[in-house]
């Protein structure tokens, strides 16, 4: 299997981790649901663990996919806590719309 | 490593003895524990210890380390009946502090890109939680939410960038990555460079520097005053030791290559949050923007890198660090007495407050620069880096920014001296008085005599 994902170029897994990331990027710059944009932002963590074992089978080094555990739990972390943030918000506006945080000027 | 035990060690005991209502315990339990973890890093001064290839107690993350800890401490001080009339569980507030000063102490003292990584989510996770303390607050909210977007997306930049510059290395290590730059100086992969432009990124989302600032002012006036005291003092230095650690230290052969974009990002955060704060009629706003700004100025070290950069920014955050604890503990005092937190509300404060509006003074003195408070020291030795390699042009556009900061800061001063307003008289509780003391004496002395830290690390 292993011999199967290098005779991939690492190439196209740079690539393909860029493409996710930009999509990524370009959604939380777009989108105005919050929970879309966690999405996004989500995908742009993806992007990152994907290129991290590329890049950590491409070199034989085990160090890349221990990042990818870290990477996993703190982004959970994240989740739990930014979800409550929006239920928050969710409760005191009825809406999860971002334009609606406007209240503080810019 | 005894400084992380025992301040992780402290917020948990902290959440124990809210669990047993043990109120009363709280912020002594909290002090004893930061005094130890100073007493820690007295104690490892110059051993110069490495864990596991994770962590490096250098001078430099100590000193850093220290000065967080103790503007955490006087935050601390300062908390005397703040949280109390917010919430029945005050325990929290202190833990979450507590857990976010641990976050610190690995984002100075890192020696691996992940501990970069893990230190800056351990921060960041738990002041989301801080700035949007206040459930049923709007503005708090807001100010949650926008920090917890912002931080999350440029947490992404950040680790896209780690990820590039391990696929060039094939390695976290920051000693590794030097040696990979100064080994193969001529054929550098492209993916390093681009790793290290989204670092730079990722790095300026943290620390509020323009064109990534526009979260600053909002998610720093919707937090609690203490909140946002915490962030633009504590965690800011925080955020400019790990730029430091990594751009100065393991970054230094490329400095040809990043210093052009730190430059632009260098004179458009003065610009932009010297102007803005001109136009503010809100003393915590204009706080907010002057802290974008002073952003700016801290990131001069990195323009010009000699020998000194590191103990000029801590000089320089030292005393960005205590005046800032003056001004808000005073916005504060202030807000409690008038309920409001304009410029107006300072008007003929010093008729009968003259101890306020004297550290007041000081603290204002100290952020524009003027000489004999240690803001005045912190921008002479920036100033001073700078033109060594004669980039005049640079130094005149910040000495022309300083002067307009003169404008805003002494704005506070004519309105407590030489304005007329409603003589009130505030409630200055004895915690405050001794923060508010302390910090000028420090403010002061450091401006008179600054040898004390000019040789530090």
């Amino acid at each position: 299997m292993t011999h199967q994902l290098q005779g991939v170029p690492l190439n196209h897994y740079i690539w393909l981790s860029a493409i996710i990331f930009t999509i990524g990027v370009v959604g939380v710059l777009t989108r105005r649901n919050a929970i879309v944009i966690f999405m996004s932002v989500e995908l742009m963590l993806n992007a990152v663990n994907l290129l991290l074992t590329a890049f950590s089978v491409h070199s034989n080094d085990p160090s890349g996919q221990v990042f990818v555990f870290f990477i996993m739990a703190l982004a959970a972390a994240e989740v739990a806590v930014g979800l409550s943030i929006i239920v928050m918000v969710y409760r005191n506006t009825q809406s999860i719309d971002i334009n609606v945080l406007n209240r503080l000027k810019w | 490593m005894n400084i992380i035990i025992t301040i992780a060690v402290t917020a948990l005991v902290v959440l124990y003895a809210g669990l047993f209502k043990a109120k009363k315990a709280l912020l002594p339990i909290t002090l004893i524990g930061l005094l130890t973890a100073l007493g820690f890093v007295a104690v490892s001064w110059n051993t110069d210890q490495v864990y596991y290839g994770m962590m490096q107690m250098d001078n430099f993350a100590l000193a850093f380390s220290g000065i967080t800890i103790l503007g955490t401490l006087f935050i601390f001080l300062l908390t005397q009946n703040y949280f109390a009339k917010d919430s029945e569980n005050i325990a929290e507030y202190f833990t979450l502090i507590l857990f976010a000063l641990v976050g610190i102490v690995i984002m100075v003292s890192y020696k691996n890109m992940s501990m970069l990584f893990i230190g800056l989510e351990i921060m960041s996770v738990s002041l989301y939680i801080l700035a949007g303390i206040r459930k049923s607050n709007f503005a708090s909210n807001e100010a949650s939410l926008k920090y917890f977007l912002m931080g999350a997306f440029s947490t992404g930049f950040l680790l896209f960038g780690i990820t590039l510059i391990y696929g060039a290395t094939g390695s976290f290590d920051l000693d590794a990555i030097n040696n990979y730059l100064v080994g193969n100086y001529t054929s550098i992969s492209p993916m390093f460079y681009s790793g290290l432009i989204l670092m730079m990124i990722g790095l300026s989302f943290k620390i509020g520097a323009a064109p990534f600032h526009f979260w600053v002012p909002d998610v720093y006036e919707g937090s609690p005053t203490l909140i946002m005291s915490f962030m633009s003092t504590v965690v800011k230095t925080a955020g400019f030791a790990a730029f430091l650690r990594l751009f100065a230290d393991t970054f230094a052969p490329l400095h040809d290559f990043w210093m052009p974009p730190l430059m632009v990002i260098v004179c458009l955060t003065l610009l932009i949050g010297n102007v803005t704060a001109l136009f503010q009629k809100n003393f915590k706003r204009m706080l907010a923007y002057s802290s974008v700004s002073h952003a700016g100025y801290l990131l001069f070290s990195l323009i010009a890198l000699t020998a000194n950069s590191a103990n000029n920014v801590l000089v320089y955050a030292a005393a960005y660090t205590f005046a800032s604890i003056i001004a808000f503990g005073v916005l504060i005092i202030v807000k409690q007495k008038t309920g409001s937190d304009h410029f107006d509300s300072f008007n003929g404060l010093a008729k009968r407050n003259p101890l306020i509006a004297f550290v007041l003074t000081v603290a204002m003195l100290s952020l524009a620069g003027i000489p004999l408070t240690a803001g005045f020291i912190g921008k002479y030795l920036m100033f001073l880096n700078v033109m060594q390699e004669y980039q005049i042009l640079l130094v005149a556009f910040a000495i022309l920014n300083a002067l307009v900061g003169f404008y805003y800061y002494f704005k506070v001063i004519v309105a407590m001296y030489f304005k007329e307003g409603k003589e009130i008289e505030l409630e200055t509780p004895a915690q405050y008085r001794v923060v508010l003391v302390l910090s000028v004496i420090i403010t002061l002395f450091l401006g008179i005599y600054p040898a004390v830290i000019l040789n530090l690390i």
